[in-house]
């Protein structure tokens, strides 16, 4: 027999007085009522990836309704780019995402090259190649402590942002830059790599696989994690295309899309990868996509420093860069980032100026539709858990 | 891809076409019929991913561009949709109905460059400026040095003091002056 029933808890009735009033499945939001607290989550808070903020209102510890507040961070980048010459867009384009600027700089300068019909030498392609895996991997690293960290594992995030130091080492080295480049211009790429380059990449480059392994014991199989990642934030198939949801988040609901396979660019064509997808869509899920793709990413660093032609033009001919006027037209350039579709649809109108300059930020939806979505009915301290595993950025939202 | 569009020409009157790469084309439509091509394009033709929606002002034509930006997951290739609207009252059909993220770029549009998109869910609530009280940022003819002089310029500073002065004044009252070295050239 249970013993709950003989138990003097028998009789007991919960007190639900303090429950939202429910309408249409849905809790009926009075703050006057004393059933809510409306809280800010940011803009300076641990758990918010960035500068931005969400407004959250909750009933107990569980969210009710989510609203997402960006701006803190804009800095006007599509506006001054309409009144700068083309070249003079490429110490604006970087700062767009901070973590991974490289993204910003080939898309920019692709969209450039495509409207103005210029083609890159062939070794060109391959350091643009080097040099975008090299920053998914630092990108990677970066996301990999947050997540750790939202979750209260705060030793990753500095075991990961200490490896990212050397992976920034690395950048130093090729580009003279550490956050951001500026490596990728117009026609090519402005330095060859310096002597030894391939060795000490290759170094760093086990040195993260060492890495990767002590943290896959204590964060991918640790029992918390699971049980606080597992089910939290379901996106299914269909609110993929809904919602404008791309990269591994997408990846992880099932959606078979990677740029670098489906529309290669660069020399992706070359290199051996496969398309990596899962099919639940929660956070782990998305967690675990993305350390498998950062060991992808390692693997094609490895397979981009064997192919790499040893001699060869970095850099095409380009006309005077301070009068260069690129014939009129559009183009929308986009490569895989990770955070998914980065791109960059760009307008020319035949003068020395861009008319248009847009840039598509992978997380522009994740942070807001999306979020504003799933951040509903889960309680305050998965919030920040969430909120990383949808990889936001606020730079790329507000421009 | 050409089949498709050939397919979206018997539904709505196609402008124009330009193949910018195999994988990338862009078309104009007639922006009344804008809202049917995309149900089309989204429902029949597998255009399922929306990138992006924007504008691009051309104030000397007194119009303004919006591009909407489709891409077909089996195809993979993406195509660009330009229809033209009145710069004066610039005011487009929502699309909101179609995506779900939609309403996030017609709110950036109301903010920036001032194009309304009526029963848009939030359209009017602010984006990035809250309180901001000039015309639309992004629009061609807002003076950006006319409003930061007006706004930021002139600043008034701290109040500032000669070093030396300062230094004497402050720290050292009852210091003698050092004597004057006189040199051979004065």
């Amino acid at each position: 027999m249970n013993k709950i029933s003989e138990s003097k808890y028998k009789d007991f009735v919960a007190d639900r007085s303090k429950y939202p009033e429910m309408e249409n499945g849905k809790p009926v939001i009075d703050l006057d009522s004393h059933k809510f607290t409306k809280i800010w989550q940011g803009p300076q808070h641990p758990g918010v990836t960035g500068n931005m903020s969400v407004e959250i209102i909750v009933n107990g510890d569980e969210i009710v309704d989510a609203k997402t507040h960006v701006g803190y961070l804009h800095r006007g980048f599509e506006k001054l780019m309409e009144r700068r010459r083309y070249i003079q867009c490429f110490p604006i384009v970087c700062r767009i995402c901070v973590p991974e600027p490289d993204t910003n700089e080939y898309c920019v300068s692709a969209a450039m090259e495509d409207l103005a019909g210029i083609v890159i030498p062939d070794k060109a392609a391959w350091l643009r190649t080097l040099n975008l895996e090299m920053s998914r991997v630092a990108g990677f690293l970066m996301w990999l402590g947050g997540q750790a960290g939202s979750l209260g594992m705060g030793a990753i995030g500095q075991w990961t942002v200490a490896m990212r130091d050397y992976w920034l080492d690395l950048f130093e080295e090729m580009t003279g830059g550490r956050i951001y480049h500026m490596y990728m211009i117009p026609g090519g790429v402005r330095k060859n790599l310096p002597l030894g380059f391939k060795e000490r990449v290759l170094q760093t480059v086990d040195r993260t696989y060492k890495l990767l392994d002590d943290i896959e014991r204590v964060f991918l199989n640790n029992a918390i994690a699971k049980s606080r990642l597992k089910g939290l934030g379901i996106i299914t198939p269909e609110m993929v295309s809904e919602y404008g949801i791309v990269g591994p988040t997408a990846r992880a609901s099932g959606i078979a899309d990677d740029i670098r396979i489906n529309q290669p660019y660069l020399k992706y064509a070359e290199l051996e990868m496969k398309m990596l997808t899962s099919n639940i869509g929660d956070a782990y899920d998305r967690t675990e996509l993305r350390f498998q793709e950062l060991l992808q990413s390692l693997d094609l660093v490895k397979q981009i420093l064997n192919k790499i032609p040893e001699n060869g033009e970095i850099q095409a001919k380009l006309p005077n860069v301070l009068h260069w006027k690129i014939p009129a037209g559009q183009t929308y350039i986009k490569a895989e980032s990770t955070r998914g579709e980065h791109g960059f649809y760009m307008v020319s109108d035949g003068s020395k100026y861009p008319r248009r300059v847009f840039a598509r930020g992978a997380s522009y939806t994740h942070a807001i539709s999306v979020l504003e979505k799933l951040a509903v009915n889960i309680t305050i301290s998965d919030l920040a858990a969430l909120m990383v595993s949808l990889h936001t950025c606020p730079p790329e939202i507000e421009r | 891809m050409k089949e498709k569009i050939d397919r979206l020409r018997k539904m709505v009157n196609v402008l124009q076409v330009v193949e910018k790469h195999p994988d990338l084309y862009f078309i104009t439509l007639e922006g009344n019929q804008l809202v049917m091509a995309l149900g089309y394009l989204k429902n029949t033709l597998n255009f399922k991913h929306l990138a992006f929606m924007q504008a691009v002002d051309y104030l000397e034509d007194n119009k303004f561009m919006l591009t909407y930006m489709v891409y077909n997951y089996e195809l993979k290739a993406n195509l660009g949709v330009n229809v033209f609207i009145d710069r004066e009252e610039s005011s487009m059909f929502s699309i909101h109905r179609l995506w779900e993220h939609a309403w996030q770029y017609q709110r950036e549009l109301y903010e920036m460059f001032g194009i309304d998109f009526p029963g848009s869910p939030r359209v009017d609530e602010p984006f990035i400026m809250e309180s901001w009280e000039e015309m639309p940022p992004m629009r061609r003819d807002f003076d950006t040095l006319a409003y930061s002089q007006k706004t930021y310029f002139p600043r008034p500073g701290r109040e500032t003091n000669d070093p030396k002065e300062q230094m004497k004044k402050a720290k050292y009252p009852n210091y003698p002056d050092s004597p004057k070295i006189r040199r051979d050239d004065e």
